[in-house]
């Protein structure tokens, strides 16, 4: 077991209530099952149940607008901080319902990473970076190896492993990405969300994102929201497509499809995918 | 698609003739054009009052150097203020004095100051109470600083029954507060928010966003106001009056006996009858002054280093 304190607690005990209630589900690390997300009177999403699959990557496609990012960030409670914010249904993590109300916030944070679509690094040097999560998390073993190792499984120790007490903040674009992702993967999370990585990114380091996520998905269960469909097509094995109701006046989104991504892009069965894949609309 | 017809835009006659006429004597520079003359008389207007503004400064800067330059030498600076009457003597006492009532306001008002930037810029939610805070934090800014020494004469003067330099220190302090607590507001509030975004991602807490990743962020911006706070409190004579008092003598190392501070001795000695005094003051004024000087270079250093982003 190598995973850092607070996560442990919390996904031991949550494994243990999902070994009971859940034992058909265990392929799945997350279950959302979302029937109407509001923020204030406003009906973002409703209608919504994507299952995460382990060691796999899951993409979450759509039009602007369609709600994907808001399912994204309800897998790990950021949409906390936005007033007015309401759930009915529930999000599953092994079994546990993490808007159950005993449940913590920032120990559900510290088991399920993220990445977001800007690249964040904190204005302190690279090392303390990647290092940030493990002291949150009460790491008491070697730093030094464990930072090398993130930095490396985020393909970035090559290029930053003579100046590590440089500030993050002096990186390009793309190694800021990256930067962020080791930090995320410092901590071993279970889950990784990551937010449109790529969107402020040129293609070349897009690219490099891409095999990243292929690598890490030996490790670490992945859902991403991205925009492009090439994205999806080649790094998702299963994709969730939503799209946005207008028919009450409102901006709705929700769920259309849930597949196997080569199923998906090549035998769509609903008509709207059918269409936002041949780019009919977007 | 339609095929639609490709409108091309046809120049009339006299649009035609003013980009004739622009283009061989409109391009260049001439008073005869009005907005040009506006343009001048504008800029030396604004040229002379930012030299008028200067004004006061530089004839102050040079009177003081006149009077109080040929003065300084090395007893002026490390010797103790003379009987009156008598000839040489120094300011010594007053300098140590100065740079020990703004440490004590320091050490009073920067975790002060500080605390309540954090609740105003990462904790208050846009509460009444955060608006409270401000509105009372932008009004002590405006405080008349002998209302500072009233305030730390009633708190400290009077129950401890004697004037103190800790007194004095927090008679400045009560300065130095609402000016950390502003400018440390406004640098935490520049941090990008996505750096908060990512501490909480992580699953930090508020209060381990706020010290591990805002705060330190923000440190570059909150040491310049520091430093700012720091030159004004150490020009202020009013709130030194009557709770730090004056002192001829060094400091014992007893921070609840009467000090000796620049300000207070030149109030003192530059309505004396003895000249020699007089020229102390004069001293005594540049002196406080380079001082000031040399904190606002160390605020703007600050500043203008590197900061790590």
């Amino acid at each position: 077991m190598d995973q850092v304190a607070t996560g442990e607690d919390f996904r031991a005990s949550s494994a243990r209530e999902g070994a009971a209630t859940h034992a058909s589900d265990d392929r799945s690390v997350m279950n959302c099952q979302i029937q109407s997300l509001y923020y204030g009177q406003f009906l973002a999403v409703r209608d919504t149940r994507i299952p995460i699959a382990s060691k796999e990557i899951t993409a979450f496609i759509g039009p602007s607008g369609c709600g994907k990012s808001t399912v994204l960030r309800c897998l790990n409670r950021m949409n906390d901080f936005v007033p007015g914010f309401r759930l009915e249904g529930e999000v599953r993590y092994r079994g546990q319902d993490i808007y159950a109300a005993d449940v913590d916030p920032v120990a559900v944070r510290r088991t399920i990473g993220m990445v977001f679509q800007q690249p964040n690094p904190f204005a302190m040097s690279i090392y303390k970076n990647v290092a940030f999560g493990l002291k949150l998390n009460g790491f008491k073993g070697d730093y030094a190896e464990r930072i090398e190792q993130a930095l490396r499984s985020a393909a970035l120790w090559d290029e930053v492993k003579d100046k590590l007490h440089h500030s993050g903040l002096s990186l390009s674009g793309g190694q800021q990405q990256r930067l962020c992702i080791a930090r995320a993967v410092a901590v071993k999370p279970d889950l990784l969300l990551m937010d449109e990585p790529c969107s402020a990114l040129d293609p070349i380091a897009t690219r490099r994102i891409e095999e990243l996520m292929l690598e890490l998905k030996r490790d670490y269960t992945i859902a991403i929201v991205t925009h492009n469909l090439q994205q999806a097509q080649r790094v998702a094995d299963r994709t969730a497509f939503l799209f946005v109701d207008t028919s009450k006046g409102g901006r709705t989104g929700y769920l259309v499809e849930y597949r196997k991504t080569d199923e998906m892009f090549s035998d769509p069965a609903e008509q709207r995918t059918k269409e936002y894949i041949r780019g009919e609309f977007s | 698609m339609s095929e639609r017809a490709i409108v091309r835009p046809r120049l009339r006659q006299p649009e035609l003739d003013a980009g004739l006429r622009a283009s061989h004597d409109g391009l260049r520079y001439s008073l005869k054009h009005r907005r040009t003359l506006l343009d001048a008389i504008c800029t030396g207007v604004a040229f002379s009052l930012a030299g008028l503004a200067l004004v006061p400064l530089l004839s102050l800067l040079a009177m003081l150097i006149v009077r109080g330059g040929p003065l300084l030498n090395l007893e002026l600076l490390t010797g103790l203020p003379p009987a009156a009457g008598m000839p040489g003597g120094g300011i010594g006492n007053a300098i140590v004095g100065t740079l020990i009532v703004v440490g004590i306001a320091a050490l009073f008002s920067v975790p002060f100051g500080l605390l309540a930037a954090i609740y105003l810029a990462e904790l208050g939610n846009g509460s009444r109470f955060e608006s409270v805070v401000r509105f009372a934090a932008k009004t002590l800014t405006g405080l008349p600083s002998i209302l500072a020494g009233v305030f730390a004469y009633a708190v400290v003067v009077v129950t401890m029954g004697r004037f103190s330099a800790l007194a004095g220190g927090i008679a400045t302090g009560t300065l130095m507060v609402p000016i950390v607590t502003l400018t440390a507001e406004e640098a935490l509030r520049m941090v990008p928010s996505r750096m908060r975004a990512a501490a909480y991602g992580m699953g930090s807490t508020r209060a381990q966003v706020a010290l591990f990743v805002v705060l330190p962020a923000a440190r570059p911006a909150i040491l310049t106001g520091v430093t700012l706070a720091l030159a004004r409190a150490m020009g202020e004579t009013a709130p030194l009056l009557f709770t730090a008092l004056f002192s001829n003598y060094w400091f014992q190392g007893h921070i609840d006996q009467p000090i000796a501070s620049l300000a207070v001795l030149i109030y003192n000695y530059a309505s004396s009858p003895f000249d020699d005094l007089v020229g102390l003051a004069w001293a005594a004024s540049l002196v406080l002054v380079s001082l000031v000087l040399v904190t606002n270079l160390v605020a703007q250093w600050l500043t203008r280093r590197p900061i790590e982003h």
